[in-house]
């Protein structure tokens, strides 16, 4: 009885637009939904620091160097006030980090694509921070209240990092024969698993469930999709890229783009670890994480002997 | 030689170093031993880069042919680099790129202090800019010595071996040749050899809290200065420099 108090109470504030705080009563579903979105939202930010993050030591200019370098540390930044977010729901990053490296937490299959030319660094920013961004906008009015205003800053930043790609694949777009060649295959690539950042069609979501009635989730997955393909086919004409997609054509009547069919069976090969960079990424992290544990161990020891220390003076 | 040129391969000297010692830093994105120490190696990095192209660019205006930034960057050979042989080495584990950054910073961080009442506007600006940055690059890597080398028994000896493979060579920071002297005279640099005990002195105060008792001597780096360096650098120019070179008829931005 008291728990259908709570949950009358619980859902009363969210239908008022009031936030959720770490410290008020919520439902297991609502914290165990968040801790899975959030955690596979951290992770997408710290394992898509590696496909970014092979390119700075070839950076073109000095400039494009100092700009790839601070955008890939802003991820880490991201993931760091995500896993703070996470953990405001009762569980720790070692445990979140090991769910990772068991691979019970997922991350974006996005990033298990590799990153093929410098022309990728503008295709990442320009598609996948744009998808990313259209998903996060929608994020900052989510019920939780730390994801909401981690969202809220992530947003901020997102939008450069948007813009620094289209900027980069502009550039090479309007460049040399050898560049707008780049350019193109860079987005022939990075199109249709941008599309799939989006999650399955709504009719095929399992995680929906309460998250749109707990007001999680505040668009679904196909609105959110056509929001960011009808922003993203202008900005590929004004550059004179072309979408790799012969069914894509503007619908007067539905004020949308329609678009072709999305292979779906490439994501869940993708999802379920057979995409072409998945061992490689996972891998990437496990090792870092177990080089840097006798730091980690290290750093502890010492905290432990300054407490000791304190303690007898 | 002349004072301007001296200037000249004075502050491509300055850029070298922070160009490669940021771009060893810059491979360890991803791969720190926690996210926080991620941001912060990449940190300086960034501040490594952004100094990096004050010089470059300063060098370029002082000579005056036109060169910019990215052609000093991308457009040398090794033997046109001058930066000394410690920022070429290996990351290793994360003690060892952490003594090579103790060595470096002390030793920036008291170059800078001095260097930033230059009568020359450029240095002086530049170094009162750098000098901020390089305290906190010092601090973060004189704490990291300390929590390694009285943390537990592996980290010990590990920042232990790697203070005595990178020790000696600290000693190319205070070579002086032609382009030292020069400035020297015209008043314009420190003289390093002041700056030797304070770098000692630093450093053994580091070492004293991290309770390691010696470091033992190497093979006294030379060469940087005079574009021999090690092997590694080899190495990283043909990453750095891969696309312009790849691409010659491409720009960038």
């Amino acid at each position: 009885m008291e728990d259908v108090n709570k949950l009358e109470a619980f859902q009363a504030k969210i239908d008022r637009e009031e936030k959720i705080e770490p410290k008020d009563w919520m439902p297991a579903d609502y914290r165990k939904h968040l801790i899975r979105q959030i955690s596979q939202h951290a992770h997408s930010e710290v394992v898509g620091m590696q496909p970014e993050g092979q390119w700075i030591s070839r950076a073109p200019s000095l400039r494009a160097k100092v700009v790839l370098l601070a955008k890939v540390q802003d991820e880490a930044g991201h993931g760091l006030y995500l896993y703070s977010a996470a953990e405001s729901l009762s569980i720790s990053r070692d445990e979140l980090l090991e769910q990772l490296h068991t691979e019970k937490a997922k991350y974006s299959s996005i990033f298990n694509y590799p990153t093929l030319t410098w022309a990728d660094m503008g295709a990442v920013g320009w598609l996948v921070d744009g998808a990313a961004i259209v998903n996060q906008v929608s994020l900052q009015r989510t019920s939780y209240g730390p994801y909401s205003r981690g969202m809220v800053r992530i947003c901020k930043e997102e939008s450069f990092h948007q813009r620094q790609g289209y900027e980069v694949i502009s550039d090479m777009a309007l460049g040399s024969p050898e560049q707008k060649q780049m350019a193109q295959d860079a987005l022939n690539r990075m199109w249709w698993p941008s599309l799939m950042m989006f999650g399955p069609h709504d009719a095929d979501s399992p995680n929906t469930g309460n998250a749109t009635k707990w007001k999680i989730k505040r668009e679904t997955n196909d609105e959110l999709r056509q929001k960011f393909i009808d922003k993203t086919v202008q900005q590929a004409e004004v550059i004179g890229l072309t979408i790799p997609d012969p069914d894509l054509k503007w619908n007067e009547e539905r004020g949308h783009y329609d678009f072709g069919k999305i292979d779906w069976s490439e994501l869940k090969e993708v999802i379920h670890g057979c995409g072409p960079c998945n061992k490689q990424r996972l891998n990437h992290h496990r090792k870092a994480h177990e080089e840097g544990a006798w730091v980690r161990e290290a750093a502890n020891a010492y905290a432990q002997k300054q407490r000791d220390k304190k303690k007898v003076a | 030689m002349t004072v301007d040129e001296a200037l000249v391969k004075y502050c491509l000297r300055l850029g070298d170093d922070a160009m490669i010692l940021g771009h060893r830093l810059s491979e360890l994105c991803s791969k720190g031993p926690y996210l926080e120490e991620d941001i912060a190696l990449t940190n300086i990095s960034l501040d490594l880069f952004g100094q990096t192209r004050m010089m470059y660019t300063t060098a370029g205006e002082l000579e005056g042919k036109g060169r910019k930034e990215d052609d000093f960057a991308y457009n040398r050979l090794e033997p046109e680099f001058e930066n000394v042989l410690l920022v070429e080495q290996p990351n290793g584990h994360f003690g060892n790129t952490i003594a090579r950054q103790l060595i470096f910073s002390v030793f920036y961080y008291h170059l800078f202090s001095e260097l930033k009442n230059s009568p020359n506007e450029n240095l002086a600006a530049f170094a009162a800019k750098s000098v901020k940055e390089t305290t906190y690059h010092m601090r973060h890597s004189a704490e990291w010595v300390v929590r390694l080398g009285d943390g537990t028994e592996e980290s010990h000896w590990r920042i232990k071996d790697a203070l005595n493979e990178i020790w000696s060579y600290r000693h190319e920071l205070f070579e002086q040749d032609e382009v030292d002297t020069t400035l020297v005279e015209a008043g314009l640099i420190p003289d390093t050899t002041t700056l030797k005990a304070r770098f000692e002195n630093s450093i053994k105060e580091v070492l004293d809290r991290a309770t390691i008792d010696e470091v033992a001597e190497g093979w006294k780096a030379t060469g940087g200065r005079r574009g021999h360096h090690s092997e590694y650098l080899g190495h990283i120019l043909p990453i750095f420099q891969s696309i312009p070179r790849t691409y010659p008829d491409s720009t960038w931005s």
